[in-house]
């Protein structure tokens, strides 16, 4: 749990140093092109990673289950432009549901 | 429309946009705690962090099992896009002495675009400031309510909370898959992460996937998309 508290703290510092650093720093040291366009693709690839390991990761094996029929059907309601709670609490459901009749 | 008036309309749009991002705390309090943080964890994390696409991340790391420090290096490059942000808010917010490092804490997605968007300095800092403030304020009453819910239940499965966190995962990355290149990028990111799976600890794919993806879409842009600027 320790290490939890740790990770959980050097993360939380680590998110603030950021942001006080671009309200801090000279615009021209973070001007450069190349790094604008790597921030802007940070998240896209974070966020593609983090989907595929949360949807059909299973410890150290892939699987596929309700969690991917609950990512398909948030997929739909994001397509038809829902707000973010109702994707979330509709992909939750979804799978909920197929759990109770599998 | 005088400017009080016009400050007026600001601090109800700021302030419907605090109310309608806080309330998805309740989703992030009840995921902490169900990937096995503690109530007070999930509600330090609102009060800290603050910024939701990296504590999501943090969270979502350790319920796949992955160390905390794997998931404090996801959570931290995530937050890299707010160092984007003060860069563009320091010109609006003219800050200095105590004031910066207060409105620090506050530089989030939803803060700095209600801020970049106004027409005069003035309007930049009451969006600013009453958007991230607002969100503040909720983001960690609701992160408390989610987290108390979520040790509240049972099995977080039987709740379909593990499949929450895919669903959250690709509400955020939704309204960045506006090009043929960032669709490319969540792919291969996707792509590399699981097959990285069965190869590496937990956490680890999704940093090395993320990473690798990023080069390749870095390369791809310089090669290709030089054409548009």
């Amino acid at each position: 749990m320790t290490e939890l508290w740790i990770g959980l703290l050097l993360t939380a510092a680590g998110c603030y140093a950021l942001k006080l650093a671009g309200l801090s720093l000279p615009a021209r040291v973070l001007d450069h092109p190349m790094t604008v366009r790597a921030a802007a693709l940070i998240p896209v690839a974070l966020l593609g990673a983090l989907v595929a390991v949360q949807v059909v990761g299973d410890g150290s094996v892939l699987t596929l289950d309700a969690r991917l029929a609950a990512l398909g059907v948030a997929a739909l309601l994001l397509w038809w432009r829902m707000p973010f709670l109702v994707v979330v609490g509709a992909a939750a459901a979804s799978a909920a549901l197929l759990r109770l009749l599998a | 429309m005088t400017a009080a008036s016009s400050d007026r309309a600001i601090i109800t749009d700021s302030l419907g946009v605090g109310l309608a991002t806080g309330a998805y705390g309740i989703s992030f309090g009840a995921l902490a705690t169900a990937a096995g943080l503690s109530v007070w964890q999930a509600c330090a994390m609102s009060l800290l962090m603050f910024t939701g696409a990296s504590q999501f991340a943090f969270v979502g790391v350790i319920a796949s099992g992955g160390s905390p420090f794997a998931g404090a290096v996801t959570s931290v490059l995530l937050g890299g896009r707010n160092l984007f942000y003060g860069l563009s808010l320091a010109r609006l917010l003219d800050l200095r002495g105590w004031r910066r490092p207060l409105a620090a804490h506050v530089v989030i997605d939803e803060s700095t675009a209600m801020a970049v968007t106004r027409a005069t300095p003035h309007q930049a800092r009451v969006a600013f400031y009453w958007t991230g403030g607002g969100i503040f304020v909720l983001w960690n009453l609701f992160t408390f309510i989610g987290a108390l819910a979520g040790t509240a239940i049972g099995d977080p499965r039987d709740f379909g909370l593990d499949a929450a966190v895919g669903g959250a995962f690709l509400a955020l990355l939704w309204p960045r898959l506006d090009s043929a290149l960032t669709r490319l990028v969540a792919l291969l990111g996707a792509a590399v992460a699981l097959g990285l799976v069965p190869l590496s600890p937990a956490g680890v794919p999704i940093i090395v996937g993320g990473g690798i993806a990023l080069l390749a879409g870095l390369l791809l842009q310089s090669r290709f998309g030089g054409r548009d600027d």
